[in-house]
């Protein structure tokens, strides 16, 4: 649960109905592509050899195909979702059957073929619906079947036109089981039911986020790397991003930020718990901005943040003591009071809106920093794996998280960060629709 | 972190306030005898300390040297100087009429610097020096703020308190800990403070406020902020999350098309806030394994609304294992641990110090939103007095398990029907205290006039009392007796029962012999319920002949262990002159000698009441000593002892007990205890339970608390108790209890 794209202006109607819009048109050339979503070549055999899939890699060889064979009967029908429904953020994803030979082309019914092409072809969908293109795991093979998995996201106050999308392209003559996780899965599901005629199937959301971690850090085996951190977090001029290798992930802690905070300590796949949580996520820094600064969304909100300068607008030690407060060992640079500048007249009057908006990233990243750094002492893990879309495209979080993993625990925490950042838990609710556990 | 004050400009808008409404000298006393000052500036409030001597009547007695007929011994007023601590709290506004005043009236003072700490220390640091002449010597903030707590933790017994909004008393009182250590002392100024305090100090971490308070309090956070209900549409059963916690702190505010109100907004951010440091703290305490959290800073300061917060979050978060306390003179500390600091050298950690009620204002007294009205009268002054006392107190060594004895009976902040019952009971009773102090001065014709400003000062006691119960800690019948002690002391009434309690010695010594040889003819078991009798009805003349059983009558579990081995020693802690103390516990006290038991007998240092003080009982005891060769021979062969118990009030606290008493009670293997009288057996004790045997006895005086317990105006109690796992002399240890 995160952040919307495209604040919306007008009414709900034509928020996702590609039917009456002109869809954006796809770059389809691999050129066009990051390099991370290359992925043309098979490699069952190393996804095989990671040893810790717990269910398919990417392969399309003939071996997998043969045993794949043997799971068609229970094989769920087309087509596959799995869907997240977030306070701020509803992630979508969609299995892309590539393999459809042409007798399935002819079988398939065209509701089914509409829905395909009507995702597949598009990169946005009405105003407010993204899908990140850069984000898509192709060759993937799921179930036996072989395609692309992708990845969409809408913000919740939009589901009401999603529905109407559904209702209008008859989703529920599919008869397919419709898998979601999130608040949203228990909040709309007799909307789900009454708006569009469809069933939901509602998923644990904690128990979706870490399935989703372990399988997509899985499959991802080679390219980029799906996990990173950052080196040098220290050193702002050699702070660079490294790719990680999960192996033997646990314990870990998962720190998902979406609206609010989740902070769990994962111990195997199916051991683990929710140690604590915070309100103050990624909703608080976009809600705080948008009153401080006026703005709408949350690219815009980073945007700010990226020019401004928190310290004019935090108090630090150094405006206290003039520089180090010795006696208990904390930096003249150390944030004394966030915001504790703003209690003055003057100092309100010569901050920017890009101060207010950096300082607020400051604080509710260090804040996330603090209580996750006390979770991993009390827990005794030195891993941290920070994921949720709170960190989308959100490179200055990542690195003060960095910072503070590092600075505050003198080296012994590592923060760590993954590709799909808030997909986890749509992509868990996936997998339950492929292999109920 | 220091507090920091809003911008200098808009503190224009309080010049208005600049003149003092009150006396001053009535705010700043004792300022002419003021030594060693300190000051703590906050970002709005003022706190100064310094330390002074008063000069107040005593009480002494003195026997004569011969044999006069005259009466029993010499009664004299003597003038006693003591120490006492000053501590002021005033809004900054003040600060420059307050010093002015301070300048004009500091004669005595050799000082030369005053200590100083706090955000605004900075700040004024010129016009301190300038002044009053005095150096500015700035100490550290968080050392000052863990010296202070430390010591109001150590000599205020009802200091902590946990904040419960919702229920009867929004206050409960905790006791202390005999080791104050370890804790953590969560400090919430502009930003946080954390930190652990052992013996030594350690830190881990640091990270215009009324009227933002004021907002919250009005506000609805759930239209600001996005709750569990808001993405789930009711609760998230599977993690026990419920449908109204704060799932996004101003989650909404980014989506919502409408504005919110400030209240709204000002709530939001208070909720998130107070979550923050709340879940930092517990996460913390955790991780030290620590279980007392005191909060203390100016976002605290007395607002139930952060209070509420904090204690909300932190019960949250601890799933309840963690309480969150607050402090009573919260405010203060900064100042106390600045001034100690510079009263190093008096060494003032060597003595006990106890909260003066007559000079203190109550928690919350001037507090804004509890209290409007309240403000308005007093001004904004706040004040905290500390007498050092003259001996150092400590725990009674027989307390069973010091940490969880409560002194008091009944807490008249959670029982309102009481409190009510005792506010008038102590109402009524003025006009005749009053008029008994002005007879013990009958020779000072300006003892009426002092006595009406008694009369003015506990009066008003009582009414802030009945509006606000908990500002001196739990409301009971000793703070209550304790706090009339102090202000008849405040006006040099020291001892208003001194003449009636001579008289009535004199009058009891007499009889004395006659008592002890009919108690002698007596068979052995005549005379134990004869000596039982005889303390029992010490100060009640209308007796009579009270029929067995008694109301709590545990009498014959006594009389069976009299019949075994003696006790080794007794500490008999007695109650009043005359009578009582002549013809009921001296004879008893006889009798445990005889039977080979050593007695301590202890009274109070001070008078209190008609309460026979340690003075007194020395002189009596001598007088007693000549007439009767047992306890002639029990002082001679030291195995009679008289020591002071520390305390001047007519009830007893055996947390807080003079050290020799302590000594003394170690040193000869005490195994029976002994309380007397309603003050001290049950309006306090009565509950109170101990690793020796013991005995508490009275009659209710008082038809209302006999009523209480279940009985009639003059019913006895009469408790013997054996400590659970304890040999007896027979399987009664199960004494019965009034319901």
């Amino acid at each position: 649960m995160a952040h919307n794209g495209h604040q919306r202006g007008g009414d709900d109607d034509d928020a996702i109905d590609g039917d009456d819009e002109t869809p954006t048109k796809q770059p389809r050339s691999d050129d066009e592509l990051p390099a991370s979503c290359r992925r043309s070549e098979p490699d069952g055999e190393a996804a095989a050899a990671g040893g810790r899939a717990p269910s398919d890699g990417r392969t399309s060889n003939s071996t997998a195909r043969r045993r794949s064979d043997s799971v068609k009967k229970t094989r769920p029908p087309f087509p596959w979702f799995g869907m997240d429904i977030g306070g701020t953020l509803v992630k979508l994803v969609y299995f892309e059957p590539k393999d459809i030979t042409a007798e399935e082309e002819q079988e398939e019914v065209e509701n089914l073929k509409s829905i395909r092409r009507y995702l597949t072809s598009n990169t946005a969908y009405g105003t407010t619906g993204i899908r990140d293109v850069h984000l898509e795991l192709q060759d993937l093979t799921l179930c036996g079947r072989t395609g692309t998995l992708h990845f969409i996201r809408f913000p919740t106050h939009d589901l009401p036109a999603f529905l109407q999308m559904g209702r209008s392209k008859h989703f529920s003559s599919l008869h397919t089981t419709l898998c979601a996780t999130g608040g949203g899965a228990y909040k709309f599901e007799s909307d789900f039911r009454t708006m569009a005629d469809l069933q939901l199937h509602k998923l644990d959301e904690l128990d979706c986020l870490i399935r989703g971690v372990l399988y997509i850090d899985s499959v991802v085996s080679r390219g980029p790397s799906e996990c990173y951190y950052f080196e040098n977090p220290t050193d702002p001029d050699r702070c660079v991003q490294r790719p990680y290798t999960l192996e033997n992930p646990y314990p870990l802690l998962l720190v998902n930020i979406g609206s609010g905070v989740s902070i769990l300590a994962v111990y195997s796949e199916n051991n683990y718990k929710r140690v604590t949580g915070t309100s103050l996520g990624g909703g608080t820094f976009l809600g705080l901005c948008c009153l401080l600064t006026g703005c709408s969304t949350f690219e815009e909100a980073l945007e700010m943040a990226s020019q401004g300068e928190s310290t004019r607008v935090d108090k630090l030690v150094r405006d206290i003591y003039g520089g180090d407060y010795e006696r208990f060992g904390l930096p003249g640079w150390a944030v004394a009071s966030s915001f504790g500048n703003m209690m003055s007249k003057e100092k309100r009057e010569s901050v920017s809106k890009a101060d207010l908006a950096r300082a607020t990233l400051v604080t509710i990243t260090n804040n996330i920093g603090s209580i996750t750094r006390m979770c991993a002492l009390n827990e005794n893990i030195e891993r941290v794996v920070f994921v949720g879309n709170f960190l989308r495209v959100n490179t200055l979080s990542m690195k003060l998280l960095a910072y503070a993993m590092d600075y505050w625990s003198k080296g012994q925490l590592k923060a760590l960060f993954l590709q799909h950042e808030g997909y986890f838990g749509a992509v868990g609710a996936l997998l339950e629709l492929l292999h109920p556990s | 972190m220091a507090e920091c004050g809003r911008a200098d400009s808009s503190s224009t808008t309080h010049t208005m306030d600049k003149s003092i409404t009150l006396p001053p000298d009535e705010i700043f006393r004792n300022l002419e005898n003021a030594k060693r000052f300190a000051i703590d500036i906050g970002g709005s409030l003022t706190k100064l300390a310094y330390y002074s001597t008063v000069q107040h009547k005593v009480a002494k007695v003195r026997s004569f040297e011969q044999n006069a007929e005259v009466s029993l011994y010499e009664i004299s007023e003597q003038e006693e100087v003591t120490a006492r601590l000053h501590f002021i709290k005033f809004e900054n506004a003040y600060i420059e009429t307050c010093l002015d005043f301070i300048r004009d009236h500091l004669v005595n003072t050799g000082t030369k610097v005053i200590k100083a700490t706090g955000g605004g220390a900075h700040k004024f640091k010129e016009l301190i020096e300038r002044k009053l002449g005095l150096k500015v010597d700035k100490e550290d903030e968080m050392t000052c703020l863990i010296r202070g707590c430390n010591f109001v933790l150590r000599n205020i017994p009802h200091e902590a308190f946990v904040y419960a909004k919702h229920a009867d008393s929004e206050f409960r009182f905790q006791t202390t800990h005999p080791d104050i250590f370890p804790y953590l002392l969560v400090n919430i100024g502009s930003g946080v403070s954390i930190v652990k305090v052992t013996t030594k100090r350690r830190i881990f971490r640091t990270t215009r406020f009324d009227e933002l308070l004021q907002l919250a309090s009005k506000g609805q956070h759930a239209s600001v902020d996005m709750l569990v209900r808001d993405i789930y549409g009711g609760s998230y059963g599977s993690l026990g999350l419920t449908g109204d916690l704060i799932a996004s702190s101003f989650g909404k505010s980014a989506t919502a098309d409408k504005g919110f109100s400030k209240e709204d907004m000002a709530k939001s951010l208070l909720h998130m806030i107070s979550n923050d440091i709340g879940q930092l703290a517990c996460l913390y305490a955790k991780l030290h394994n620590l279980s007392r959290v005191y909060f203390g800073g100016f976002f605290i300061r007395g607002h139930p609304v952060t209070m509420h917060t904090i204690t909300y979050s932190i019960n949250f978060f601890t799933k309840g294992e963690v309480q969150a306390l607050f402090l009573r003179h919260e405010g203060y500390l900064g100042a106390i641990g600045a001034f100690l600091k510079g009263a190093e050298e008096d060494n003032p950690n060597q003595y006990s110090w106890g909260e003066n009620y007559a000079g203190s204002s109550g928690l919350m007294s001037v507090s804004p939103e509890m209290n409007p009205m309240q403000r308005a009268r007093s001004g904004t002054f706040d004040m905290l007095e500390m007498d050092r006392l003259e001996r150092q107190l400590v725990n009674l060594p027989l307390l069973q398990d010091p940490s969880s004895y409560i002194p008091d009976t009944m807490d008249l902040t959670e029982d309102a029907l009481a409190r009510e019952y005792w506010l008038s009971c102590f109402e009524e009773a003025l006009d005749g205290v009053v008029k008994r102090a002005v007879a013990s001065q009958p020779d000072i014709p300006e003892a009426i006039e002092r006595s009406e400003k008694f009369r003015q000062k506990y009066r008003h006691k009582l009414q802030t009392l009945r509006q606000q119960p908990f500002a001196y800690g739990s409301l009971t019948v000793r703070s209550l007796l304790d706090t009339r002690e102090h202000c008849l002391n405040e006006f040099n009434f020291p001892d208003p029962y001194s003449k009636i309690k001579q008289r009535e010695n004199d009058m009891a010594l007499r009889y004395y012999q006659k008592a002890v040889k009919s108690l002698e003819q007596l068979s052995w078991e005549q005379r134990q319920f004869a000596l039982v009798r005889g303390v029992l009805a010490g100060n009640v003349f209308d007796w009579g002949a009270k029929a067995r059983p008694w109301l709590v009558d545990s009498y014959d579990q006594w009389l069976q262990r009299l019949k075994g081995p003696p006790h080794k020693c007794a500490l008999f802690f007695v109650d009043n002159s005359g009578v009582d103390i002549i013809l009921g516990v001296m004879p008893f006290v006889r009798e445990l000698l005889s039977r080979g038991t050593e007695v301590v007998l202890a009274s109070n240092s001070g008078p209190a009441l008609n309460d026979v003080t340690n003075g007194e009982l020395q002189i009596l005891t001598e007088r007693i000593a000549a007439m009767d060769p047992v306890i002639q021979a029990g002082l001679r062969d030291d195995r009679l002892t008289l020591v002071q118990s520390g305390s001047s009030s007519p009830c007893l606290d055996l947390s807080r007990l003079d050290k020799v008493l302590a000594m003394v009670v170690r040193e000869r293997q005490t195994d029976l205890v002994i309380i007397e009288g309603m003050g001290r057996a049950l309006h306090t004790n009565y509950y109170a339970r101990l690793s020796c045997e013991s005995l508490k006895t009275a009659v209710i005086k008082n038809s209302w608390l006999a009523e209480r317990l279940g009985g009639k105006l003059f019913s006895v109690v009469f408790k013997y108790e054996v400590p659970p796992g304890k040999p007896s002399q027979e399987d009664s240890s199960a004494p019965s209890t009034p319901s």
